[in-house]
Formats: C-alpha cells, structure tokens, sequence
C-alpha cells in the first residue's frame, strides 16, 4: 500500500506492507537511522516518536496508522542548523553513554517541556518512565532536560 | 524481530462504516483502536486478523460528558485522557489513581479505553475499576446497540461480549453522590502489569456504608469483582474492623494464580492489604464520612 506523511515538515509518499510498523518504515523505507529499534515489545521506548505532536513508541503502530498524519523524529529537533536545547542539554549534562536510548529520551524531554516548561525532578522522572537507560544513566538524563529547561530558544514561549 | 503475519488494512470514517467493515470481513477482521494490545499480539502471532479496521478518526467515539447521572466514557478515548479529566476526577477520583499506575506516559497517549476492556486481560486495571464501580458497556452492531453490565461484559480472560461484527462504543459509570473511591496497585516496576491491584468506591451516610463496590485485578476475582464482600459491608459501620472482615472475605474468594509475579499466597495477601487500604481510603474521602 502506499502512504504518505509529513515527515519533520517534508511530505514523503513510500510503499509499505499493511504489517509494516512505524519504526522500520522510518527507518528502512524512509531511511531516517536516527530514531532506534529497541525491544519490539513496547518496553523501552528508544523508539518514541511524536504523531501530530505526540510521543509515541513507533514500534507499536503501524505506517499505515500515521498515514496522513505528521511525524517527527529526532532528526527534526535541530532547526536552521542550530541545536534544540534539549539536544544541548544531553551535550552539556553528559546525558547519553552508548547513546541506544538518546533519541526516545530527548524527544520525550522535548514533549515533558513543551507541556512543562519548569518540571520537577519528578515529573522528568515519571516523563521518561516509560524509556529504559541501558546504562542506567537516568542522572545525567534527568539533568540534561533541567538544563533544556533552564536554556529555553530565544523563539520558545516562555511560561 | 518480530513481524507480524500478512494483513490488510482499512480506516473506517464513522462507526457505521466500522461495522459495514467488520460485516464484510467476517471473523478475519479486528478492530484497531490504539494498538497497545492488538500488535503485540499480532507480533507475537498470537492475533492473525487479516483485516484491521482503524478507528482512530472516529470522534464520535472520543467524549467524556455527563448524561443524566451517568458518566459516559467513548470507546476511543485515550488512558492519558482519562487521567486527565476533571469530570472523571471530580466524581470518582479513583480514575486518576489507577490511570497514574497504567503502563507508562507514552503508552498512555495512544491506548484505549475501549481496547483496554476488549482485550479483557486479567490483570488490567481499568476493568478492576470499572467492575468496581459496577458500571455498563454499550455493544453496537449493524441492527442496534445493547448495554451489558460490566460484570457480565468478560467471559473469562482475553473473552468479552463483542462478537464478530460488533464494536464497542462506550463505558458508562453511574454517578453516586458523596461516594469516595481510591485505587491500589502493587507493580514489579513502573508500567508493568499488577502484581495485584484493587480499585473501590464507598458511600457513608452517618457513618454507615450506604453502598460500596470493590473490584480487583490479577488476583483471579471472577468478573474482576467481590459481590459477597459488598454485600457484608452494605449497611454496616464504616468501621476498620468491618473494613477488615470486608477485606478478608473479598481476598477469600479471589484464586490467584502463581507466576512470575509472585506465588499466589502473596497475591492473595495483597488482595486482602490492598481492598483494606483502597476502602478505608474511600470511607475517607466519602462526603458523608
């Protein structure tokens, strides 16, 4: 079948199997290697993704399910060439070793920002609950969203 | 990697069109609401359909209003919805405790209401609420709708109702003036399912229990409910010791399985804790307590 989405502001039209789910179609048919495939069984979130502006784990929903629909990945944080504070912040904080859960975490960070702008410890924590750390860094993670909080873009609304 | 089996897909455009769908498939077709449930099934090839009918453009089935003295909760309504809104909170606060303890945030944005009840997964907590707060389920099909009672809507774990060619529209939850309602999960970790979890509501009129309902997930209650503890507690004093009695005589009928998640004493322990807490939790924030 084919479908087309407005991927990080670019419409793209590819073939795909009813059975295909989102994250392969991203990253085969797509070919946008940013956003990872991790534990097929909606566990670890390194596949999170936003539709229509929401994060989801993209291994469990079909491309057919977004058809229509406007995703973006990780791909689409950076803007003209400059940074989303969220990507500084893992920069800054350390916030990534090996980097497998990185892309889930930061645009879950975004999200947790977006609808936040001044979360708690907390409320990063239980955020980014549903996203696994296989280095267990979730320190240097937490701090990496604070520092995103704390460094808004000139263009962000400030609340 | 897992890949689910071949199947086809189609996005219905209103409920009728849903229905025209499944009649035209027959038992091959599924319908996909959020996808939590379904495509873990179909990726562990424990679901074939070979025709999925989305759902996720269906508005009408996306409200949480107020109609005459039931809350009226539509079948595609997401769990993060459910957490948030203030008529659910307002009336029984219980929704916003058991939605907290539902999978984890992200998940919440895409799961359903009405896929959470059709799975019918033993341990699944917003059933154990809805059992608790004896509420209905409206069942649509081509000819008409009907309205089963929420502990007659599971025949038994992954069985419902919903038949070949039916969808279901809408959870409805009786209003109770003055209830108070709390829910108890006890999890292995964040976003796992119960170990044991129990939600219950309780009216206290001058310190009686007018009437109460206690439903329990993951602990092998039948229709995820506790009739004969309901009943002894009806009409008594809200007392701890009639809480306990209450408590012990829902654990009681419970028959837990053992498994990774515990052996079943221990889940019927926490059955027993847990009921005792959720109660006099309710009692509490009863407004006739």
């Amino acid at each position: 079948m084919q479908v087309t989405m407005t991927i990080n502001g670019e419409s793209v039209t590819k073939e795909c199997e009813p059975r295909t789910l989102l994250v392969h179609f991203i990253r085969d048919n797509v070919g946008l290697r940013g956003t990872h495939w991790g534990c097929d069984t909606s566990n670890c979130g390194t596949c999170v993704l936003w539709v229509d502006g929401e994060p989801v784990k993209s291994c469990t929903m079909f491309a057919a399910m977004a058809d229509g629909r406007e995703v973006t990945t990780v791909e689409g944080l950076e803007k003209n060439g400059q940074l989303d504070p969220i990507q500084q912040g893992f920069i800054e904080c350390h916030g990534l070793q090996c980097g497998f859960c990185t892309p889930g975490m930061m645009m879950t960070g975004r999200w947790i920002l977006d609808n936040n702008p001044h979360p708690s410890e907390e409320e990063i924590r239980e955020g980014i609950s549903g996203q696994l750390c296989r280095c267990t860094g979730y320190k240097n993670i937490v701090s990496a969203i604070q520092w995103a909080a704390d460094h808004p873009a000139e263009n962000e609304v400030k609340a | 990697m897992q890949t689910p089996a071949p199947t086809d897909y189609v996005r219905a455009t209103s409920v009728d069109d849903a229905l025209a769908q499944l009649q035209k498939y027959g038992d091959e077709a599924r319908i996909m609401a959020g996808g939590h449930s379904l495509i873990p099934m179909m990726r562990l090839r424990l679901a074939r359909p070979e025709m999925l009918v989305d759902i996720n453009d269906l508005d009408e089935l996306k409200h949480i209003k107020i109609e005459g003295n039931e809350i009226v909760i539509g079948a595609m309504v997401r769990h993060r919805e459910v957490l948030d809104s203030p008529i659910l909170f307002e009336h029984y606060a219980a929704f916003r405790e058991c939605e907290k303890v539902i999978a984890d945030p992200v998940v919440r944005n895409r799961g359903t209401v009405g896929g959470s009840f059709c799975q019918a997964d033993p341990a699944e907590d917003l059933s154990a609420l809805g059992s608790a707060l004896r509420g209905t389920v409206v069942i649509r099909n081509a000819q008409g709708s009907r309205t089963v009672p929420m502990r007659e809507f599971h025949y038994g774990p992954y069985t419902t109702q919903v038949e070949d060619g039916e969808i279901l529209t809408e959870i409805r939850i009786p209003i109770r003036p003055g209830a108070g309602s709390a829910y108890e999960k006890v999890e292995r970790r964040i976003g796992d399912w119960a170990v044991a979890s129990v939600g219950t509501f309780v009216v206290v009129k001058n310190g009686v229990v007018e009437d109460c309902g206690i439903g329990l997930a993951a602990v092998g209650a039948p229709h995820y409910s506790a009739p004969e503890a309901e009943a002894f507690l009806i009409g008594k004093e809200a007392t701890e010791e009639n809480l306990a009695q209450a408590a012990a005589i829902a654990a009681d009928h419970c028959d837990p399985a053992s498994d990774q998640r515990g052996p079943a004493d221990y889940k019927k322990h926490l059955a027993k804790e847990l009921t005792l807490r959720a109660l006099r939790r309710s009692v509490q924030s009863s407004q006739g307590a």
